[in-house]
């Protein structure tokens, strides 16, 4: 606990910056390998599954007329297909506003059994776009309910 | 001709910044010391013209000028004023503007009052500031000319992003953008100062206000943001280490460990080649972060437009700043003077440490955030979240607030934690120490449940919030300067914060279910009842509105209003959440979609004293705004004083050359 | 300060100039990979399946797949009189039509007198406009939303597909691809 020699005292800090760069470094490598959740589209899925329990993401299309929805209200069963392979997935929680049939889905959850039970779903859209279930109001319709509001 | 006045002076705001560049240049060789005198007027003025063209696009969206083609692309005629308002920046042209207008501006603030710095530092400042800015002149006047006419007006404006149409978000990108900005200001001056090789305390002194209030706005940037986020996904969370999020926690993180080696430097003379890295490094982050955002490199959950092109431009702006930075760093940082030294136990240690654990988290956010694109690199997709971010960042952050407790009360060179000195230290630590083992006792006891990382977050918070105000001891709290007052409170506010980070992991309580109105359920100490549904409508929207009475522990019911909107022009939609905030927590409720059955999925949260977070957010952003005002104040004080002992001197030389 | 001791910082100087190195390089990487287009791409070098729509105006043909065939490329625009995009992209259509491109329309759930009207407004580059209702030709090639357009070459093959509405700088791209299409 003295006083650091006069000397080192530059050398004694960029040795500890290093030594918590690498340390960083290695902690953030091993717990990335640990850590990180894979995507799979469905064929990857089927044809390699990853160990039961393991977070993933599974990213494909919601498949036409495949969403049931579960007696409780708030669970829906529906199938992932990218044309290849079809994984069932189930999900509880309120969907995402443009979660629909035929459209690109990402799932982020694990398997069970044979099935992939999502803790979360994400539907990507953008402001340039109108992706296609959105809407059946019209242009003039919209302006009618502006001025009717005002 | 608002626009075209506009786009002529911003042409003249970049021709004047090629003037500051070049005369800045010349000035710093012996035989240009004439026109040395140059620089700080034509840095005035620079800022007053971009002022004036950002007033010009301001004008022009206020009276939704839709011969403009960026008017025409991004607002619309019907929109409320404050939506036009914030249409200015919410597009890529404008935010560009923003930029360019905010360092500019700032660039003529120091030209104008920044008087401690020996002129040769101050030129290579303000020169390496036209360098930097002139890379956002070229991109906005030769890719994206934010003045661009239409050849033919366009009927009605396109609109706004309905994400985008939110209070918040209009203030949010703003607030992050002043923030990354004054980094840029802390990196010129670490610039000059290693062009000029004279890195010490005065150049920390002057630095430091520009570091302190980029930092401000950061804090309130993120702090917002995390709110915008918590009550507009509906997901409930209010931090998912998405890249976006990541952007900006990235350049906080560095510009919170520049503040504090800046003031090892200023009052110690001593991480000199360690401060001038940081100021680097915490610009690098900010236009890493824009970098990240803009290209959209990277997936992320926040919408936002993005744009691989505009991305390249920045990334090659990063290329040439930071590439050169570094350069100039690795060649000259060796003939940097070697600074004061210290003992292991000293007021600069702790800082010292405070840096590394900051860097560390630094690190560790940056290479989880990159890391989707390092494995996609060899052909993996994946995608890292909370269960990396999580412990590994937890991994520095818990030493470095244990640090936090007790650096502030060490003295500057050396110190000692033995003897009657050591006493007064250890005791009172001691007994925070204490107070946090008692927390972990207690949690572990009563609800072995909870997750080691909360119940150590609990553990600490109660311990560090104590601490947190011991600098305070002994000293007249009248006398007390303003910046001791705004480190306390900063303190204060990460034990705060954290606070409501943990105890909202550790107790948060959710229910989710299909309910027809009438129906009752039981959420945490919240009896909620959904009493009906029904449509509303607002200015640019319609939506579905559920009307839920909420009774606190059989209170009377509280009404809230969630809501799933149904955005016109151009169309969208979006999940307006609706919160029930109490001293104690907060009741979160979401509006799903209507069952087949005319069931309505509804989602509840309990959030046991989550707000704490952003109160946290914000003492912390105070506590660095009294340390602003603080040094600011002594700094006035100080000009005053300088200014009169020189009249004086003059005065008295006028008498003594009286014959 | 021994010279050993100096050696060594004047190395380690260097190192935060080699990370931003790897981590631009790793970037540069990121935006030159070939975007994710798993969706877009399915139909592309695929035949439009048959079709034949009834017109949606009063003063434009209907379209029917033998439009296609005719040995010119052809742009196939979806759009819809309730979308702004596609407002929005119209001097872009009307650009390409005057460059004497043939442009061919299909409106997505529609009404005659909501496509009168913004063709009126917008200008009006289409050859023929066939009405879908129920979205079926539109989900039939693989269009995810509105508006899209899609080169298809002389022999009815879907060539290119444009998600999302045509700026100006993707005209050149629209040409080129429409050119390559008539090889």
């Amino acid at each position: 606990m003295s006083a650091i020699k006069a000397k080192h005292q530059r050398l004694v800090l960029l040795v500890i910056a290093l030594v918590a760069l690498v340390g960083a470094g290695l902690l953030a490598a091993w717990a990335l390998r640990n850590q990180a959740a894979y995507f799979y589209v469905p064929s990857d899925l089927v044809a390699r599954p990853p160990e039961p329990g393991r977070a993933v993401r599974l990213g494909g299309m919601v498949e036409k007329g495949s969403i049931r929805r579960a007696a409780d209200g708030v669970t829906i069963d529906f199938v992932v297909g990218d044309g290849k392979a079809r994984v069932p997935v189930r999900f509880t929680g309120i969907t995402p506003d443009l979660f629909v049939e035929g459209s690109g889905v990402v799932a982020e959850g694990r398997m069970e059994g044979p099935t992939f039970v999502a803790d979360n779903l994400l539907a990507k859209h953008d402001e340039k776009y109108v992706p296609r279930e959105m809407k059946d109001m019209t242009a003039s319709q919209a302006k009618q309910v502006v001025a009717e509001t005002k | 001709m608002i626009a075209e006045l506009g786009l002529a002076v911003l042409w003249m705001a970049a021709a004047l910044a090629v003037l500051q560049l070049v005369s800045g240049i010349l000035a710093l060789r012996p035989e240009g010391r004439q026109i040395a005198g140059l620089v700080r007027p034509v840095a005035v003025m620079q800022g007053v013209l971009v002022a004036a063209a950002f007033a010009a696009l301001i004008t022009l969206f206020l009276t939704t000028d839709l011969s403009v083609k960026l008017v025409a692309e991004n607002s619309h005629s019907m929109k409320p004023f404050i939506f036009k308002l914030a249409g200015t920046w919410g597009n890529h042209e404008g935010s560009m503007l923003l930029w360019v207008t905010i360092m500019a501006v700032a660039g003529g603030f120091v030209a104008l009052v920044e008087k401690r710095l020996p002129e040769n530092t101050l030129i290579a400042t303000l020169a390496g500031q036209a360098f930097v800015s002139l890379g956002f002149y070229a991109f906005l006047l030769l890719s994206s000319n934010p003045f661009e006419r239409l050849a033919e007006p366009a009927p009605e404006g396109a609109g706004l992003n309905p994400l985008l149409q939110d209070v918040g978000l209009a203030f949010h990108p703003p607030t992050l953008y002043v923030g990354y900005v004054g980094l840029s200001i802390a990196f010129s001056f670490a610039i000059g100062a290693l062009v000029t090789r004279d890195v010490g305390p005065a150049f920390a002194r002057a630095m430091r206000p520009w570091v302190l209030g980029a930092w401000i706005f950061l804090t309130l940037g993120i702090t917002a943001g995390s709110y915008w986020a918590y009550y507009t996904l509906g997901w409930g969370g209010w931090w998912f280490w998405d890249p976006v999020e990541n952007a900006s926690l990235m350049p906080w993180l560095a510009a919170t460990a520049l503040l504090h080696s800046c003031s090892v430097l200023a009052s110690r003379n001593a991480l000199k080649a360690w401060t001038v890295m940081l100021g680097v490094i915490a610009f690098s982050m900010s236009m890493v972060g824009t970098f990240l955002v803009r290209s959209g490199i990277l997936t992320s959950v926040h919408a936002f437009a993005v744009d691989p092109e505009r991305g390249s431009f920045i990334l090659a702006l990063l290329a040439i700043y930071i590439g050169g930075a570094l350069t100039l760093f690795a060649l000259r940082a060796s003939t940097v003077t070697e600074g004061a030294r210290f003992s292991f136990v000293s007021r600069e240690a702790a800082l010292v440490f405070n840096n590394v654990m900051l860097c560390g988290i630094l690190g560790i956010v940056l290479v989880g955030t990159l890391y989707p694109l390092l494995t996609e690199a060899m052909g993996v997709k994946v995608s890292v979240g909370p269960p990396y971010f999580n412990p590994v960042s937890a991994v520095f952050a818990i030493p470095m607030m244990l640090v936090m407790g007790v650096g502030p009360l060490l003295r500057w060179r050396q110190d000692s934690f033995e003897g009657k000195r050591g006493g007064r230290i250890t005791l009172p630590v001691g007994l925070c120490a204490l107070l946090s083992a008692a927390v972990l006792f207690g949690v572990e006891l009563m609800a072995p449940r909870i997750g080691l990382l909360p119940a150590l977050g609990l553990a600490i918070a109660a311990g560090l919030a104590p601490a947190s105000f011991l600098p305070l001891r002994g000293r007249n709290l009248r006398r007390t300067p303003l910046s001791i007052w705004g480190m306390v409170l900063g303190h204060f506010g990460i034990a705060v914060a954290l606070f409501g980070m943990a105890s909202e992991s550790a107790f948060s309580t959710e229910r989710l279910a299909a309910m027809r109105p009438g129906d009752v359920r039981q959420v945490g100490p919240y009896t909620v009842k959904l009493e009906g549904i029904g449509p509303v409508a607002g200015p640019n929207w319609t939506a579905l509105e559920a009307t839920v009475s909420a009774s606190y522990e059989g209170a009377a019911p509280a009404i809230l209003h969630p809501q799933a909107r149904t955005f016109s022009n151009p169309p969208g939609n979006r999940t307006e959440s609706a919160l029930k905030t109490r001293w104690n927590g907060q009741l979160y409720a979401v509006l799903g979609e209507e069952g087949e059955d005319g069931r309505w999925q509804m989602r509840f949260w309990w959030k046991p004293f989550v707000p704490m977070i952003w109160y946290g957010g914000a003492l912390i952003a105070l506590g660095g705004l009294l340390a602003l005002l603080g040094r600011v104040a002594a700094d006035v004080r100080r000009l005053v004083a300088t200014g009169k002992i020189a009249y004086r001197r003059s005065r008295k030389a006028a008498l003594g050359a009286r014959p | 300060m021994s010279g050993e001791v100096r050696k060594k910082p004047g190395l380690a100087l260097w190192l935060p100039l080699i990370l931003f190195a790897g981590f631009f390089a790793l970037v540069i990487w990121g935006l030159v990979r070939p975007a994710d287009r798993e969706v877009a791409s399915a139909f592309i070098g695929k035949p439009l399946p048959a079709f034949d729509l009834p017109p949606a105006t009063d003063d434009r043909p209907g379209l029917a797949t033998a439009v296609f065939k005719a040995g010119k490329p052809r742009l196939l625009n979806v759009f819809a009189s309730w979308c702004v995009p596609c407002a929005v992209e119209s001097p872009q259509l009307a650009q390409l039509a005057g460059q004497g491109v043939e442009i061919d329309g299909v409106a997505i759930r529609d009404r005659k007198e909501d496509v009168a009207r913004f063709l009126a407004q917008n200008g009006n580059p289409f050859a023929r406009i066939g009405k879908d209702d129920l979205s079926q030709v539109q989900l039939a090639i693989g269009s995810s939303g509105v508006p899209e357009t899609f080169v298809i070459d002389g022999k009815g093959v879907i060539r290119y597909q444009h998600i999302g509405d045509i700026r100006p700088e993707d005209v050149p791209l629209i040409l080129a691809k429409l050119e390559e299409a008539g090889k």
